[in-house]
């Protein structure tokens, strides 16, 4: 294998890799802007300068390849000289608004200055001035003051989604980026841009002003938009979620996550349409009670009716611990003739980048933790169908939203003589509950999902929930939270009562005499793991960050769709 | 035992003329003779106050420009820096110049402890420690004071921020 020397360390290559590919590998870090390992290198910035032994000049890492022998030193006094010399050029048109830019705390230029620059500039004319606030798109905002050319953004847009939608204009120290005339930054992709803008020249137009980055916490999510499973950070303030950002899995999303599950997949979660503490329907409206009560009730009026006449839907939106104790539940009291779940799936949204057809973070799983009908009973459509011939009289369904989909669902749903819930958010299914379980969203509990490639993935609890305290529960803590108490004003933000259907089903299960061991979801899924052939040795711990590939016998077919 | 010990101390260390106690009373009173005629140091307050020298730090106040406006541009800093965590500030946007603007900006006086780190972080000098330490609340409610209590117009703080930019540079 060829050997390449940087900072006096030895470093193994494979042919082909440039100088700054080596270093990154090696987990040495030379200092670059325009260079992203997901693009095109484009060389412009020249911050990544390197002095190489027996090269007359200084050459850029990002576009010089590695060769046999070579050595690179990225801290001689020549190499520390010249990238001083280069922040000071970048810095010449820069704008040193800091208190007021979004991206301060979060910046590239910011650090890079901080740790390369010398800390003065030689610059005593008026700088350029460029366009501020420029829509260059619904989501984007542009600032062309803050902008240092990197083109990473025109790259993205070029090569990782293949529509050209942004590109240079003008000449010298009047270069700016716009979209084409009449045209918009539009693309399925286009908020990643903000992501990778290593200035704040690109901001979230929903995002903008609401929030410094450190005063939130951010905890290692998955997005919940699609069975695509792109992992995510999710940033929270004072118990609300303010923003999603993508977070690197080369496995599964890469850098990336679309604008839909961006922007569409937590505002819920915040919302005033939070069903907060159990209720059950007496003389026709619903009323909130205890959780005992919700579960006797429940249990006496699931008994008034016969096994056969009750379907069970399960959840392709819940965790798998969730299902997989649903299933247990029915399968133990009821049978499984008549449990389902209904797949969301959207013929026609799919594309080559990310976003896939079937909207539900969790329908392998869901299937894998035993939501699957038996032979002789009613897969999702014949449910539906049994229902108009009032054959299935009462329906149990766990949290999904997505069921909301279904044209006419609200005919099917008075049908029912009974109708029990766990929901997130009040709804056309809440309303005609008779019993409704608030249900903890997949922000407020720990578990897992199974992605559409078959990855096993975790979640974990970014809000609190009024059973759940975020330092005793090991969430991630911003300062606020750290060192602030519970008198705090920010601490008093209402909490919801909702569990995790998990702990529901426990709850249940134990008016039905059948009293689960389960105090912690990981217990849950080391039954599972006991259990489900597929998930044998998987434990949270080997999970991780990244997720792992479940070994799948056969893989899911594809017959529980919904009708549109 | 050792129950006596500190009275046999005693005893031994006092020498005659303190054990006789007279004119030890006859030295402590002539500390006080010579204080009444030295000038008077008490203010009566509330009728009397004092002049505080411009280093005082008194309640931090924000800088109202002369068009009404805050300086303040909401970065956050002295938030952040607060030790006590009594600022809280929410940023929004303004169609003004500057872009950003606080929304809300909340001090709780009942944790500030006066420590000026938030003026000395400010990159605007938008946050100036007065010379204000009358603060007086009924309900821990009026002890968070907002943008009404704390906007402060530029000409009544100038002799404050000629001391910053004189000293602290």
């Amino acid at each position: 294998m060829p050997k390449i020397t940087i900072d006096n360390k030895e470093i193994d290559f494979t042919q082909g890799q440039t100088i700054i590919q080596a270093a990154e590998a090696a987990s040495i870090d030379i200092p670059h802007f325009c260079w992203h390992s997901a693009l095109s290198v484009s060389g412009n910035c020249r911050v990544c300068l390197v002095e190489v032994e027996k090269m007359p000049k200084l050459v850029i890492a990002c576009s010089t390849l590695a060769t046999d022998g070579m050595v690179v030193s990225s801290q001689s006094e020549k190499t520390l000289s010249a990238r001083s010399a280069v922040m000071e050029f970048i810095l010449i048109n820069h704008p040193l608004d800091c208190p007021i830019c979004d991206e301060a705390g979060d910046c590239k230029l910011q650090n890079y200055t901080y740790k390369h620059s010398n800390g003065e500039s030689r610059f005593i004319e008026s700088k350029n001035s460029k366009d501020k606030r420029v829509a260059l798109g619904p989501n984007v905002m542009f600032d062309g003051e803050r902008c240092i050319s990197c083109s990473r953004c025109i790259r993205f847009c070029d090569e990782i989604v293949g529509e050209k939608q942004l590109t240079f204009v003008k000449r010298g120290d009047r270069v700016t980026i716009s979209t084409f005339p009449g045209k918009e930054l539009d693309n399925d992709y286009s908020m990643n841009v903000i992501d990778i803008c290593p200035v704040g020249a690109l901001t979230s137009r929903d995002f903008r002003f609401t929030s410094r980055v450190w005063e939130m916490s951010s905890t290692k999510s998955i997005c919940s938009g699609c069975s695509k499973g792109c992992n995510i950070d999710v940033w929270v303030r004072n118990n609300q979620i303010l923003r999603l950002t993508p977070r690197q899995n080369d496995a599964v999303n890469n850098f990336w996550m679309c604008d839909e599950g961006r922007l569409n997949t937590f505002k819920h979660i915040n919302a005033d349409t939070r069903i907060n503490g159990p209720q059950v329907r007496r003389d026709g409206a619903l009323s909130k009670v205890t959780w005992d009560e919700a579960f006797s009730a429940a249990a006496s009026e699931l008994k008034a009716f016969s096994k056969d006449e009750i379907g069970f839907v399960g959840s392709p939106q819940a965790t798998n611990e969730d299902n997989f104790l649903f299933s247990k539940f029915v399968k133990s009291n009821f049978g499984i003739k008549n449990l389902t779940f209904f797949k969301h799936i959207i013929p026609g949204t799919a594309d080559s980048l990310l976003q896939k057809e079937d909207k539900s973070p969790n329908s392998f799983g869901a299937e894998l933790a035993g939501i699957k009908p038996s032979k002789d009973g009613y897969d999702f459509a014949s449910l539906l169908s049994a229902i108009n011939s009032h054959k299935i009289k009462a329906l149990y369904i766990l949290e999904d939203s997505n069921i909301l989909e279904i044209p006419e669902i609200e005919s099917y749903l008075s049908k029912l003589d009974l109708l029990i819930v766990h929901s997130v958010n009040s709804s056309v299914l809440t309303q005609r509950a008779n019993i409704v379980f608030p249900a903890a969203s997949y922000a407020e509990k720990n578990g897992t999902w199974i992605n559409c490639d078959g990855i096993i993935q975790r979640i974990r609890p970014a809000v609190t929930t009024q059973e759940i305290d975020r330092s005793l529960d090991g969430f991630s803590m911003s300062r606020l939270d750290k060192f602030g108490t519970e008198y705090d004003r920010w601490n008093q933000t209402a909490k919801v009562d909702a569990r995790p259907s998990w702990k529901i089903l426990c709850g249940l299960m134990t008016v039905f005499g059948q009293k689960q061991k389960f105090s912690i979801v990981e217990e849950v899924f080391s039954e599972m793991s006991n259990t489900i052939p597929s998930l044998n040795g998987i434990d949270y711990s080997s999970i991780g960050d990244l997720g792992i590939k479940v070994s799948l016998k056969s893989p899911i077919p594809a017959t529980i769709e919904g009708k549109h | 035992m050792n129950t006596n010990y500190a009275n046999k101390n005693r005893l031994k260390d006092l020498t005659f003329w303190q054990k006789i106690y007279v004119p030890e009373i006859i030295k402590g009173l002539s500390v006080t003779m010579k204080n009444m005629f030295k000038p008077n140091f008490t203010l009566q307050y509330p009728e009397e106050k004092f002049i505080q020298p411009d280093s005082y730090r008194g309640r931090p106040v924000l800088v109202q420009e002369e068009n009404n406006i805050e300086r303040c541009v909401a970065c956050g800093l002295c938030a952040r820096v607060c030790p006590a965590l009594a600022i809280e500030v929410q940023a929004n946007e303004t169609e003004s110049e500057k872009e950003r603007y606080p929304e809300k900006f909340e001090i709780n006086m009942l944790r500030c402890i006066f420590c000026g780190f938030c003026e000395e972080v400010c990159p605007e000098e938008a946050i100036i420690m007065s010379k204000d330490y009358e603060l007086v609340f009924r309900v821990r409610e009026d002890a968070i004071y907002s943008k009404d209590k704390l906007l402060v117009p530029v000409k009544d703080l100038q002799d404050r921020i000629n001391y910053l930019r004189e000293f602290k540079g």
